[in-house]
C-alpha cells in the first residue's frame, strides 16, 4: 500500500502541485504591492499557450518556459494600464483579464489540439534519490519543479529582507505613507505586479511544457482561481503557499487515481472536489482569523495628487 | 511618465460616457479584426460577416433577441448585487442550479396542468439558483469569506452537479447514452408568443426588468440597497440591517439567474442537458458593468452582447473562427470601458 500506492500519490502530488505553487506565489508578489490580480487564471492560459508554442516552433523548452513567464508579465501589464494607469477597478479589469486570456488560449490554441511540443521530463537526483520514500517523492521530478524548490525561499528572502521586497510591502500597506518617504509608490507597485505576472506565467508554462506534453484547450481548469484563494490561506506568506498548493496537488493527484482504478463515484463527483476543498479552505482560513494579514490597502487604486 | 498626468475635473464629464462606450467598442472590434488579420484571415470580411450574423438579417436580429433573455436576467441579478458591492460572479452556477431545480418540477410533476406546474418550476428554480447565493452570502456575512472565489467555486460545482445529474439519476433511458433528460411534456415547455419565434420568457424579462427598476426606485429597501452599496461602515452608521440586506440581494440576484436557467431548459431545448452552458453568466458580467448596473442599459448592452455572440457563431460558420473570439472580444470591450472611464472623473493635462 505505502510503496504502491501512497508514494507514488504523493510524488504525483508535488507534480500537480507545482504550478498552483508558482502562481500562488505570484500573486502574493502582486498582492504584497496592493494590487488585486483576478486574472490568474487568464495569465496561466495564455502563458501556458505561449510556452507550447515557443517549445513548439523553437525546439526549446527553456525559451518555451521563460517566455511563458513573459506572456505572464504581459498580461499583467493590460492590468497595470487599466487599474494603475487609469484607475480602473480592480476586481472587474481582472475578471475581464481572464474572460481575455482564457478566450485567447482557445483562439489561438485550437489549431494545434493535440501536438506536442519539447518538455520537461522527469530524472532522478544523484544519491539524494534513493533517500527512502523523500528521494521518490521530491527527487524523481522534472527540472521545473527542482526550480520551484527554491522559488518560495526566494520570495521570502525579497519580500521580507531585501529594501525593494519591504518597500512594496510599504506601498500594499500605506501608499501615501510609503510616498511621503520618498519612495515611488506607483513604480513599485508596477514591478510587483510584472514580477508577480512573471510568477504567474511560469505557472502556466508548467502546465504546457511538464504536466502534459499535448496541447490541449483549458489545460488551467480552475487552478488559477485556486491560486488565488491560496493567497488567503497563505496569510501572503511564501512559505504557507507551498503546504497550500501540495494540498490541492494532492487533492487532484487522488481525484485522478481514483478514476484511474475506477470507483463507483461518478467522476463529476470526485472533479467537485478540488473547488468544494477551496471553499473549506478559505472557511478554514476565516476561522483561524488572521485574514487581517492582508495587505490594508489591497484592491485600492492609487490616487494622483493635485 | 511620458509628460502627461490626470488632473481631477471639476465636473464629472457624465455626457462623455456614451462616448467612451462607443470609443471602447470600437477599440476593441479593431483589435479584433487585427488578430483575425494575424490569423491569416481577412479582417475586413471578418468584420462583415460579423456584421451580417449580428444585424444584417431578420433572423440574426431574432436570435440575439432570445439569446439576451438568459443574459439579461443574469445581468440584473448580477447588477443587483454589485450595486451593494457584493461581487456575486456565480450567475453562471445559480443559472444551472435554476435549471436543475425547473427540471426537477418538470420531471416529477409531468401531468400537473401548466399553470400549476409552470409556477411551480419557476418557483423552485429562484429557490435552487437563490439557495446557490445564499451559500456565499452567509460564508461572507458568518465567516468573511471572499465571496468572489466562493461564488466562482461554486460555478464549477453546479455544471458538475449538473453533469451528474443527466449523466446518471435523470438520463433518459431512450438516449442511446447521450446526457439528456426525458424531454418535458407540453405542461412543462414555455410556448411561443403568438406565431414568432420570441417564448413567453420574454415576458418574464420585461417583467423582472421593470420591477427591479421600480423596486430600486420608489421602494424603501431599494433605497437601502442603494445606501448600503457606500460600504458596510455607511450602512452601520445609517442603522441598516446591512447583513439582511446582503442576503438579499444575493438571493435576488441568485432568483434571476435561476429564471434564466429555467427559461433556457423550459423554452429553448425542452430538456435538461450540459450544453445550455454556454457562459451566459460571465458575459452578464459585463453587460452589468458595461451599462452601469442600470436596467435599461443592461437591456440594450445584454442585447448588444446577445447579437456579438450570434456574429460570432456566423463568423465561425463561414471563416472558421473559434468561438472562443467572442470572450476574446468580451474581454477587450471590459477591459477598454474600465479605462476609458478614468476620463469621466480626470483629464489628461501636459506636466509642466
Amino acid at each position: 500500500m505505502l510503496e504502491s500506492f501512497i508514494v507514488p500519490l504523493l510524488a504525483a502530488t508535488v507534480q500537480s502541485g507545482t504550478p498552483i505553487l508558482y502562481a500562488t506565489l505570484g500573486e502574493i508578489l502582486t498582492e504584497k504591492g496592493g494590487v488585486l490580480n483576478l486574472g490568474v487564471e487568464g495569465m496561466m492560459s495564455m502563458a501556458a499557450f505561449v510556452a507550447f508554442f515557443v517549445s513548439y516552433t523553437t525546439g526549446n523548452p527553456w525559451l518555451g518556459f521563460v517566455c511563458g513567464g513573459l506572456a505572464g508579465s504581459m498580461m499583467a501589464m493590460l492590468h497595470g494600464f487599466v487599474c494603475i494607469t487609469c484607475l480602473g477597478n480592480q476586481v472587474v479589469s481582472g475578471l475581464a483579464l481572464t474572460i481575455l486570456g482564457v478566450g485567447l488560449c482557445h483562439f489561438l490554441g485550437t489549431p494545434y489540439i493535440g501536438m506536442s511540443a519539447a518538455g520537461f521530463h522527469k530524472f532522478s537526483i544523484p544519491f539524494i534519490s534513493s533517500i527512502p520514500y523523500i528521494g521518490k517523492i521530491f527527487f524523481r521530478q522534472d527540472t521545473l519543479v527542482y526550480v520551484s524548490y527554491f522559488i518560495p525561499l526566494l520570495l521570502m528572502l525579497f519580500i521580507n529582507r531585501t529594501s525593494m521586497g519591504l518597500a512594496i510591502t510599504a506601498v500594499g500597506e500605506k501608499p501615501a505613507a510609503a510616498a511621503a518617504a520618498g519612495l515611488k509608490a506607483v513604480r513599485l507597485r508596477w514591478m510587483a505586479l510584472l514580477g508577480g505576472g512573471f510568477l504567474i506565467g511560469l505557472g502556466g508554462a508548467y502546465l504546457s511544457l511538464a504536466y502534459t506534453h499535448l496541447w490541449a484547450n483549458g489545460l488551467a481548469g480552475g487552478r488559477g482561481w485556486i491560486a488565488v484563494a491560496l493567497v488567503i490561506f497563505a496569510f501572503w506568506r511564501p512559505g504557507r503557499a507551498v503546504f497550500g498548493a501540495y494540498l490541492f496537488g494532492g487533492v487532484m493527484a487522488f481525484q485522478l487515481r481514483l478514476q484511474a482504478i475506477g470507483t463507483h463515484i461518478p467522476s463529476s463527483l470526485l472533479l467537485m472536489l478540488p473547488y468544494a476543498l477551496t471553499i473549506l479552505v478559505l472557511v478554514f482560513s476565516a476561522v483561524r482569523g488572521r485574514g487581517g494579514n492582508s495587505p490594508a490597502h489591497l484592491g485600492i487604486n492609487i490616487e494622483p495628487e493635485g | 511618465m511620458l509628460g502627461y498626468r490626470l488632473q481631477k475635473r471639476d465636473e464629472p464629464w457624465n455626457w462623455g460616457a456614451p462616448f467612451i462606450v462607443v470609443g471602447a467598442l470600437v477599440l476593441s472590434l479593431g483589435a479584433s479584426a487585427l488578430l483575425l488579420e494575424l490569423q491569416g484571415k481577412s479582417a475586413v470580411e471578418g468584420l462583415l460577416v460579423l456584421w451580417q450574423g449580428s444585424f444584417g438579417a431578420s433572423w440574426a436580429l431574432e436570435d440575439a433577441l432570445l439569446k439576451s433573455i438568459p443574459i439579461f436576467l443574469c445581468a440584473l441579478g448580477v447588477a443587483t448585487a454589485f450595486r451593494m458591492q457584493v461581487w456575486n460572479i456565480g450567475a453562471e452556477g445559480q443559472f444551472a442550479l435554476g435549471a436543475i431545480g425547473a427540471t426537477w418540477a418538470a420531471l416529477n410533476f409531468p401531468d400537473l396542468p401548466g399553470y400549476l406546474l409552470m409556477p411551480l418550476m419557476f418557483i423552485m428554480a429562484a429557490i435552487f439558483g437563490g439557495f446557490w447565493a445564499y451559500i456565499p452570502a452567509i460564508l461572507r456575512l458568518k465567516l468573511k469569506v471572499n465571496e468572489i472565489i466562493s461564488t466562482l467555486m461554486l460555478n464549477y460545482i453546479a455544471i458538475l452537479l449538473l453533469e451528474y445529474l443527466v449523466f446518471g439519476v435523470w438520463k433518459d433511458p431512450k438516449s442511446f447514452g447521450f446526457p439528456i433528460t426525458p424531454e418535458f411534456t407540453s405542461n412543462a415547455i414555455i410556448g411561443q408568443i403568438g406565431t414568432s419565434r420570441l417564448h413567453w420568457g420574454f415576458a418574464v424579462c420585461v417583467a423582472a426588468g421593470i420591477g427591479m427598476w421600480a423596486f430600486m426606485r420608489y421602494t424603501r429597501l431599494g433605497f437601502e440597497i442603494k445606501v448600503a452599496g457606500e460600504g458596510e461602515r455607511v450602512s452601520m452608521y445609517s442603522r441598516l440591517p446591512y447583513g439582511m440586506l446582503t442576503i438579499l440581494v444575493m438571493a435576488v440576484s441568485g432568483g434571476l439567474a435561476g429564471w434564466a436557467g429555467c427559461i433556457e431548459t423550459s423554452a429553448v431545448v425542452n430538456r435538461l442537458q450540459p450544453s445550455i452552458m454556454v457562459g451566459y453568466g460571465y458575459t452578464a458580467i459585463v453587460v452589468a458593468w458595461l451599462a452601469r448596473l442600470h436596467p435599461l442599459y443592461i437591456a440594450i448592452s445584454a442585447y448588444l452582447l446577445a447579437a456579438l455572440r450570434v456574429g460570432v457563431e456566423n463568423l465561425q460558420l463561414e471563416l472558421q473562427v473559434p468561438a472562443a473570439f467572442g470572450s476574446i472580444m468580451e474581454g477587450l470591450i471590459l477591459m477598454s470601458v474600465l479605462a476609458g472611464q478614468m476620463l469621466v472623473t480626470y483629464k489628461i493635462t501636459r506636466k509642466k
